[in-house]
């Protein structure tokens, strides 16, 4: 049957003009190429290990050998070790690194996303957003084996997670948010300035040891916990250890992780949307 | 007949600053805002000069059309494929498509050297919007049209380019879109997928789909559109019959003449490693738009070098006749020279070379003749200089051979002299018969 004697509406399937000032996110487009999302996902999770001797194995090695780093390193400090509420040094760094290794990882692939993708941009139509969101979302695969091992440690450890557990989900998917926020607002400015590129991995950096990855939040001087209220992923860290650890949840940090993650998140939409119009101009 | 795509007033504009600096810097945006911070509101510095790409381009095409577009390069052709496709946004103006769009305006987008054949088609599918039902449902049909069975689960970067292209040829054509717009991708790959290309493209527009086709391969275009559209600076300057667009456009970018010269060099055909100066045809040592059958015809094509010591640099034309279907394609290699080559595998200097060809008399028919100049290195391959028709020729003839031929034309694209031999056989009075029986016999 010819597609072309489908009976025409009288609106157009697609209309196409210069852009309005504010666009809002694009839902009904996102949802129509989910499975793009999916197959872009899927081949960064493919291509990530090939080549490689030790493959997904990677995954595990990255946090792990860095917590046995900061274990050899820090573990002995006065202060860390008496301080994590009991919990190991070991598991408490690991449970730290744990989220930090995806949210780092998925900053720094998805913040080069774009870039990485010009042929695609400039050959191709799909909603831009998917492709510094599927970054992130490959980075979940490891995330998730990453878990594994995790669990190994508190086995080991003879750790047993409370009812916190259940806000686990939650945090995953606040943990994800903040990375696609980031994320996009780091790709959609790296089109236009290639500084992003460089800036990435300092920024990286620097925002882990601003957060409580490596030291537990109380050893934060009271003065300063206000500071760092403004860090959504003091929240989210210390989220995953009291859900994990069962030790009591600070609300108040939670609450606050959230509200700057929802807000990050428009506003990194928000400039994307209105950047976007000139990638495939400018790329 | 309804119209499946409705364009009004299309428009698009490029800053030409931007698009030679491809992407800015941090530290640029600060010191221009630093030194000057009020220019942004006194207007447009030079820097920012400011082209159209695409200009107040209005046209409707109906459902079933299979329209070509041609134009030079840089017209804005691509501009307004990408723009069809959502690729870039216009800078005011409106499209309206009634339709499911593809667009295939490269082949192998998307593919990941790393993936296989396999996995390869599924990410092209889904990139070029196909859903996965549909991608599983056309497997092996696809496979089969590219004839990769026995490498599907090789990585692809294994492949031959050949092999590559196929490929991604057979992804992007099993696209089943309303409306599909294609740009220059039949340029690729061997003659005979080319041809499969057309087939397969043929296919698309008999079943009823709407297609846009961007080419410089007019004979691909005469095969396949009915109608044409040509664009000149941005601009829709004719739409029409094929046969119609088709010729003004060769006549236009000829400019009718038989000389081509370009005396500022930094706007001459070409890139920073070769430069177009001229390019003629002469016929008795001068310049002459139209041409005696039976004289010889000099194209004579001048080029500045400027990478000393270059070397394998090689100098094509290609004769095109009105219909744009090539004739010929020569170029100065030892092996396709039919004098010892001077030049070709030598270092050449930087400056201006010349590079000359004869054509023997009584070769061309009647009619008119284009020229397309290619300036290549070879080995590898790279185009350094694409000047597709930069002028035009008459061949005629007033002599002998037209009064043989009745006072008409001949037949044919060429018109040799050929060397015939006709002789008596053997002598037989032959009587009328109501059978008639005819003794054929070969004889040295």
């Amino acid at each position: 049957m010819p597609a072309g004697d489908t009976s025409f509406s009288t609106k157009p399937l697609i209309t196409i003009q210069a852009g309005k000032p504010w666009q809002t996110l694009q839902w009904r487009e996102l949802w129509a190429y989910r499975e793009l999302l999916y197959f872009l996902t899927w081949r960064d999770v493919k291509v990530r290990y090939k080549q490689t001797l030790l493959g997904g194995a990677w995954a595990i090695l990255q946090p792990l050998l860095t917590m046995v780093i900061f274990t050899l390193l820090f573990g002995r400090l006065a202060g860390f070790a008496s301080r994590t509420g009991g919990v190991p040094y070991p598991v408490f760094a690991f449970a730290g690194l744990l989220p930090w290794t995806f949210f780092s990882n998925a900053i720094t692939n998805s913040g080069n996303s774009l870039i990485n993708s010009a042929n695609l941009i400039t050959k191709v139509y799909c909603p831009r957003m998917i492709i510094p969101g599927a970054a992130v979302a490959a980075g979940l695969v490891d995330f998730a084996i990453g878990f594994m091992l995790l669990i190994v440690l508190m086995f080991y450890y003879r750790l047993i997670p409370g009812w916190g557990l259940l806000l686990l989900p939650l945090l995953v998917l606040l943990t994800t948010l903040l990375a696609v926020a980031v994320g996009m607002w780091l790709s959609a400015l790296n089109v236009k300035y290639r500084d992003v590129r460089f800036a990435i991995p300092f920024v990286v950096q620097i925002w882990m040891f601003l957060s409580p990855i490596i030291y537990p939040t109380s050893l934060i001087p009271q003065k300063l916990r206000f500071a760092f209220l403004l860090n959504p992923l003091t929240g989210i860290i210390d989220g995953y250890r009291a859900a994990l650890f069962g030790q009591p949840m600070n609300w108040i940090e939670l609450t606050s992780s959230t509200l700057i993650t929802i807000f990050a998140f428009a506003y990194a939409s928000f400039v994307f949307r209105r950047m976007e119009r000139e990638f495939a101009d400018i790329i | 007949m309804t119209s499946i795509i409705q364009v009004t007033n299309l428009s698009k504009q490029y800053r030409i600053g931007r698009r030679e600096a491809a992407y800015g810097t941090l530290r640029d945006s600060l010191v221009s805002a630093l030194r000057a911070p009020f220019q942004k509101l006194g207007g447009s510095t030079a820097r920012d000069e400011k082209i159209w790409a695409l200009k107040d381009v209005s046209v409707n095409v109906g459902a079933g059309e299979v329209v070509g577009v041609i134009g030079r390069n840089g017209a804005g052709k691509s501009t307004f494929l990408k723009i069809l496709s959502r690729i870039t946004e216009p800078t005011s103006g409106r499209v309206e498509l009634y339709g499911r769009v593809g667009s295939l305006l490269e082949v192998g987008t998307g593919f990941h050297p790393e993936l296989t054949g396999r996995e390869n088609i599924y990410l092209s599918g889904a990139l070029l919007g196909m859903k996965r039902a549909e991608i599983q449902q056309k497997f092996d049909e696809i496979v089969q049209f590219a004839e990769l069975e026995k490498f599907l689960d090789t990585p692809v970067k294994f492949y031959s380019s050949g092999m590559y292209m196929r490929l991604a040829f057979a992804v992007a054509a099993h696209l089943e879109p309303e409306i599909l717009l294609v740009d220059e991708v039949l340029a690729v790959g061997d003659a005979a997928f080319q041809k499969k290309c057309l087939g397969k493209m043929r296919d698309v527009a008999q079943h009823g789909r709407t297609v846009l086709f961007v080419s410089h391969n007019m004979t691909a275009i005469n095969q396949l559109c009915s109608r044409c559209l040509l664009i000149a600076d941005g601009q829709l300057v004719l739409d029409g019959t094929t046969a119609g667009v088709v010729a003004a456009y060769l006549q236009a970018g000829s400019g009718g003449g038989a000389e081509s010269v370009w005396e500022d060099i930094h706007r001459a055909p070409g890139n920073e490693n070769v430069r177009l100066h001229a390019v003629r045809v002469k016929s008795d040592g001068r310049i002459k738009s139209e041409v005696d059958i039976d004289k010889e015809v000099e194209v004579e094509v001048e080029f500045w070098n400027r990478r000393p010591g270059a070397r394998n640099l090689c100098v094509t034309i290609y004769l095109l006749d009105s219909n744009g279907t090539v004739v010929l394609s020569t170029g100065n290699t030892p092996a396709a020279n039919a004098l010892p080559e001077k030049w070709f595998d030598k270092p050449h200097p930087e400056g201006l070379f010349r590079a000359v060809c004869t054509l023997p008399p009584n070769f061309l028919n009647e009619g008119l003749y284009y020229v397309t100049v290619y300036v290549v290195t070879l080995g590898p391959l790279t185009i350094e200089v694409d000047a597709p028709h930069v002028l035009s020729f008459r061949v005629f003839d007033t002599g002998v051979l037209r009064e043989a031929g009745g006072g008409g034309t001949w037949a044919g694209v060429v018109r040799v002299r050929l060397s015939w031999t006709t002789e008596f056989v053997a002598p037989q009075t032959i009587p009328n018969a109501p059978e008639q029986q005819i003794a054929v016999e070969m004889k040295d």
